[in-house]
């Protein structure tokens, strides 16, 4: 059952991504703004200008364009970044692991923190307690990753300045990594100093994509427990004699998790999306930030790639979330 | 209606149009008016601070709380159309998917599935990059992306309207389609739209502020929100009030969309009400 499900949402996700790249040639090559008007020097004649514009093949028919650049991306060719004379394979390879990095760590400290206030205010259920934390809770869900991001700044890079305010590792500890993924690599191999410093950089930008994911995960698994916990099952080990704590974790959580890891995997893409600003704000060198100044430097063949690169997260996300949905949820794992 | 989170949210919002609508009256300065002599004096009560700019100044001299009350056009701008818009375009469309039959509506719902397939952030990256920089982009945007919500809601509670007695007394009485549709279904899913589109309108403000941020929205000589935030956020070491006063600003304006909107749907809905 399960290999059939693989089966059906890498197909599907195939689709998806063929829609996606075409939808996204497509538009980029309809626009009025003209990419190599703005990479030239003022003093460019004509000849210059039709030089620049056969070297990245945008002098070709459209169909032509369109048969070359998907001939590349089937070879792993996505062309090369105008404004920064590096493959895009390249630079994307050499962005993704930051942002990877950040987005899981984010995704763990949500759901730690979301999971815990929940079982916290199921505890509290009838009291001043929760009804403290469902007015903060109201409030967090309107507040997006942008504002949070923003308030932290404010918090803790002015009002009490502990944490630095920008990139992912000081400078001169940059150094003897053997691959990209500086978090995962220092915590393996033991350097633990500079794990604390990749940390302290990553707290702020990682605070602020948790935090409302955080609060969604608050509101409905605190809901799925307060209902659960009416439940014959649960009144039953009461009965036994289990604690109030035990009964929550071990008979409740069980049978309320499931809407909430889908739930989760829902907004773990809107997660990854906030990524974007989130590093922009914090000069995070990820590909959310790359995709900003892609954007504004206009440069079509890494927009192209990022955009597909992004789809791709998302759709794996998702048939991540389903298999998950899937194997946890016993009528669907027998069919 | 008597909902305190609605009177407090709504009572703000109100306040906030009257402030930007009368904003060269309201501002204490000329938003734009630069002192190359006070730049970064901090706000009233700190030491330093100068009489007569109460938030203090900007890098340039300029008085933030005048910036502050002028970026609110912007802001309530973006929301009110670009929020009307995604609303009008979609309700539309979910009145026709929900009341026009099988055909019509496997294909906006399919137009539905398809386009809200496609996040919200590769969207709007990709239209920015098409359609250029400025305000009329940043509401494209917001429709583009964004009608879908209410496409989806207003499908699924025409449908259920359609198959209420009071619909099928008037296709009885012989009413024609129009009408029935106009005139019976669109009231009873007015409630709805109401809290969908003051929710939308939060989203608006925070969409319209992370685009001027970045520098993809009104040219940097119009006072907006985002704009002030992206100057604050360079110099946030030597004047954070430059950052911190619009970022107030703007947290306040959507929560109080958002829980204008939640309170909404509470009072608004007959089921929820008793």
């Amino acid at each position: 059952m399960l290999i059939a499900i693989v089966v059906n949402r890498v197909a599907m996700a195939l689709i998806t991504l063929a829609g996606v790249a075409v939808v996204v040639f497509v538009l980029l090559r309809v626009v009025p703004g003209d990419p190599v008007a703005m990479m030239i020097s003022p003093g460019a004649g004509p000849a210059d200008i039709a030089a620049l514009k056969a070297h990245y093949g945008l002098d070709a028919p459209l169909l032509t364009q369109f048969w070359i650049w998907i001939r590349g991306i089937v070879a792993g060719d996505f062309g090369t970044s105008i404004t920064l004379h590096l493959y895009v394979t390249e630079v994307l390879a050499s962005r993704l692991p930051a942002t990877l990095e950040l987005a899981i760590l984010a995704l763990l400290v949500a759901v730690a923190l979301g999971g815990g206030i929940a079982v916290a205010g199921t505890l509290m259920r009838r009291t001043a307690g929760e009804t403290a934390i469902d007015g903060l809770n109201s409030i967090m869900l309107a507040v997006p990753d942008f504002i949070w991001a923003l308030a932290l700044v404010l918090i803790f890079a002015v009002a009490l300045p502990v944490l630095p305010l920008t990139g992912r590792i000081d400078p001169d500890l940059a150094q003897g990594f053997a691959t990209r993924f500086y978090l995962a690599e220092s915590i393996v191999t033991g350097r633990f100093a500079v794990a604390g410093n990749i940390l302290s950089h990553m707290a702020m930008p990682t605070l602020a994509l948790a935090l409302p994911l955080a609060a969604v995960i608050v509101r409905l698994l605190k809901q799925s427990l307060k209902e659960a916990m009416v439940q014959d099952y649960v009144l039953l080990a009461r009965i036994k004699g289990f604690r109030e704590l035990r009964l929550v974790l071990q008979e409740a959580l069980r049978n309320a998790v499931g809407p909430t890891i889908a739930l989760t995997g829902v907004q773990f893409t809107f997660l990854v999306g906030g990524t974007v600003i989130v590093e922009r704000i914090f000069a995070y060198p990820g590909i959310g930030n790359l995709a900003i100044d892609a954007v504004i430097n206009r440069d079509f063949p890494l927009i192209q790639g990022l955009v597909l690169l992004f789809g791709l997260i998302f759709i794996l996300i998702n048939i991540a979330v389903d298999l998950t949905v899937a194997t946890l949820n016993p009528r669907l794992r027998h069919g | 209606m008597r909902d305190p989170k609605v009177v407090c949210a709504g009572g703000f919002i109100l306040l906030l149009i009257v402030v930007a609508i009368a904003a060269p009256w309201v501002a204490p300065k000329d938003p734009l008016a630069q002192n190359l002599l006070m730049t970064t004096t901090p706000p009233a009560g700190f030491p330093d601070a100068e009489p007569g700019f109460l938030l203090g100044t900007d890098g340039l001299g300029r008085d933030v709380l005048s910036r502050v009350i002028y970026g609110a056009r912007v802001s309530l701008t973006v929301a009110f159309v670009a929020a009307g818009l995604a609303c009008l375009i979609g309700s539309l469309l979910g009145l026709l998917a929900g009341f026009l039959g099988e055909l019509v509506d496997a294909l906006i719902s399919r137009l539905v599935d398809v386009w809200m397939a496609f996040p919200p952030v590769l969207l709007s990256i990709l239209l920015i990059a098409v359609i250029g920089t400025g305000l009329h982009s940043v509401i494209t945007a917001i429709v583009v992306i964004d009608w879908t919500r209410f496409c989806r809601v207003v499908r699924t509670e025409t449908k259920s309207q359609a198959q209420m007695d009071y619909v099928v007394a008037a296709r009885t009485i012989g009413f024609s389609r129009p009408a029935i549709l106009f005139r019976e279904i669109l009231p009873n899913v007015v409630p709805v739209l109401i809290a969908l589109l003051t929710l939308e309108m939060g989203i608006a403000v925070v969409v319209e502020a992370i685009l001027s941020f970045v520098g993809l929205s009104v040219s940097s000589d119009t006072p907006t929100w985002g704009g002030m935030i992206a100057e604050g956020r360079q110099i946030v070491h030597e004047a954070w009030w430059v950052l911190a006063a619009p970022l107030a600003a703007l947290f306040a304006t959507v929560v109080a969309f958002n829980q204008l909107g939640d309170g909404l749907a509470r009072s608004l809905d007959p089921v929820l009400r008793r």
